[in-house]
């Protein structure tokens, strides 16, 4: 028994009675992308324009789990949000497998923080949403939405609505939802932020192993710079406004990880000197903006 | 102390108030009648079915009044929804309007109408459709952002994303919308009834009156408080309810 599972005993029980391993079909392959010169701004009212991101070079492995860290304001999310295609940058260009992002695509699925799911649909509703938009046939949604619900340990749940659900179930249903639809990116921004320790450690676990089982493109957004190394196989800093890459690390620690294992705490602590920086920047900046009497 | 207790209390004292008051002779009968002869009223009023005549008249007039009242906002609240010309041209109309008490329409139907029915449906349209579209229209701006974000994300766009997500998404607000549409409904239709009509809750108020029978009054009054109670507490508080609890608003969840 691992201490993650020790430390949350009725969730390691449900890893127990949950087959280990899943006849998984996931027919996405893994996509690679690429970010060159993106610059992201927007107008404020009465003021300068305020740059999110800036100069952003980057080139993201197929099959990479690739973690951002950086102080909150550092633009994070905004790359995500174009990586999704759900906004677009003012300069430069974004590719995913080599083909300019244009709109949003069920390639590649966001999830948030928090977790975004309809309460108007239950559990297995809400995972069939996007395969339903697909225009799959209600059979193969009802057939897939079984085996992901699984490999997120949530069989059973089907009929459940999200109220009724954990904060903690809430994020593996959305985790379902978006691998349902067999994404070859997922993105995930800030997902496990507002969960308490003992879940997130487990679906750290979960999430490796679905990483592993499913082969995509993971890039995770996260402010826990332990998070970032205890997931990542490349984790990479970014500075408060404008945001840009300010350095990374590649993580070859073994896998399966553990939070509490001394390197991945080393590692962390290295990355953590240096977000130390920009978040005292992040800080000086908005008490900067405290208007003075 | 059960909150059933609580109000038994309260409702017996006030009745006992009630009975004290009226011994001790302070006003003249006609003017302050018993608690009893409010329930001979009442139950004579029922006995001889003038006062279910009176309910079922004014629930038609209500039901039909309401029920354009809601097609009729609906239709507005998406057509707001749809165009930025309405949006920013109709929408605040309709606010500046809603400040308008209902009854202020009425000399206006009753010159366009004269004394009929349409002249009822017309104040009690005009009291609820405003309140309906303006509840609508603030409901969609109160969706929260994530779920349009998660629906185009997973694939959903243009008439999809309205009827599978953004619609769904303000029923709640749509639900509070119908709710207190129904409250001015109820208001509009009594004062328009008061003035306008033959038969009815609002007329039966002014029966009484002429006829100098105030139990009579105060026992339709009672009908009025009661109907409306039991229709805006039992049927929309609940469904409201169901929605806040489902959609993750209300705070018991």
């Amino acid at each position: 028994m691992s201490l993650a599972q020790l430390a949350a005993p009725e969730a390691a029980q449900s890893l127990h009675i949950a087959p280990a391993h899943h006849m998984l079909d996931y027919d996405a392959v893994p996509a690679s992308i690429r970010l060159r010169a993106v610059e992201q701004s927007f107008q404020v009212r009465k003021g300068p324009r305020l740059v999110a991101l800036s100069n952003i070079d980057l080139d993201i492995q197929a099959g990479e789990f690739l973690c951002i860290v950086g102080p909150s304001g550092c633009g994070k999310s905004s790359l995500l949000s174009l990586i999704a295609g759900l906004a677009f940058p003012t300069n430069g260009e974004v590719h995913v497998n080599d083909r300019v992002v244009t709109g949003p695509g069920t390639d590649r699925i966001l999830i948030f923080q928090e977790h975004g799911l309809f309460p108007w649909l239950t559990v297995g509703q809400n995972v069939e949403f996007g395969m339903h938009m697909m225009g799959l046939s209600r059979r193969v949604r009802r057939e897939r939405a079984e085996q992901y619900l699984q490999l997120v340990h949530l069989n059973g749940f089907r009929d459940s609505y999200i109220h009724q659900l954990s904060g903690g179930m809430r994020q593996r249903v959305a985790i379902a939802r978006a691998l349902a639809t067999q994404p070859s990116v997922l993105l995930m921004d800030e997902p496990f932020a507002a969960l308490d320790a003992q879940t997130r450690d487990m679906l750290h676990d979960e999430l490796e192993r679905i990483w592993k089982e499913t082969g995509c493109t993971i890039i995770f957004v996260t402010h826990n710079v332990r998070e970032a190394v205890r997931l990542g196989s490349r984790v990479i800093l970014m500075t408060y406004r404008p945001g840009t890459i300010r350095s990374q690390l590649d993580i070859v620690l073994p896998r399966p990880r553990r939070m509490d294992d001394p390197r991945v705490a080393l590692l962390a602590r290295e990355v953590l000197d240096e977000l130390r920086e920009e978040i005292n920047k992040a800080v000086a900046s908005e008490f900067d903006h405290v208007p003075r009497s | 102390m059960s909150r059933v207790l609580k109000n038994l209390i309260f409702y017996g004292s006030i009745l006992g108030a009630w009975v004290l008051l009226t011994h001790a002779k302070i006003w003249p009968p006609y003017l302050f009648p018993a608690p009893l002869s409010v329930w001979q009223s009442l139950q004579a009023g029922f006995a001889d079915h003038s006062f279910w005549v009176a309910i079922g008249v004014s629930m038609r007039r209500v039901v039909i009044g309401y029920g354009l009242a809601v097609a009729m906002g609906m239709a507005l609240g998406f057509g707001i929804a749809a165009s930025r010309f309405l949006e920013q041209t109709v929408a605040p109309l309709l606010t500046s309007l809603q400040s308008l008490p209902s009854i202020c329409w009425l000399p206006l139907a009753m010159l366009w109408f004269g004394l009929s029915e349409k002249a009822i449906y017309f104040v009690i349209i005009a009291g609820s459709v405003l309140s309906i579209t303006i509840s609508m229209e603030s409901g969609r701006h109160a969706i929260p952002r994530i779920y349009s974000q998660a629906g185009r994300n997973l694939g959903a766009h243009g008439w999809r994303l309205f009827v599978y997500v953004l619609l769904p998404a303000s029923l709640p607000h749509l639900v509070s919308g119908l709710k207190q549409g129904w409250a001015f409904a109820w208001r509009a239709l009594v004062s328009g009834e008061m003035i306008v009509a033959g038969l009815g809750l609002g007329q039966l108020l002014m029966v009484g009156r002429d006829s100098n029978d105030m139990s009579m009054v105060l026992a339709v009054m009672l009908v009025i408080i009661l109907l409306g109670w039991a229709i805006d507490g039992l049927i929309f508080r609940n469904v409201e309810g169901w929605f806040n609890r489902r959609w993750g608003l209300g705070a018991t969840s």
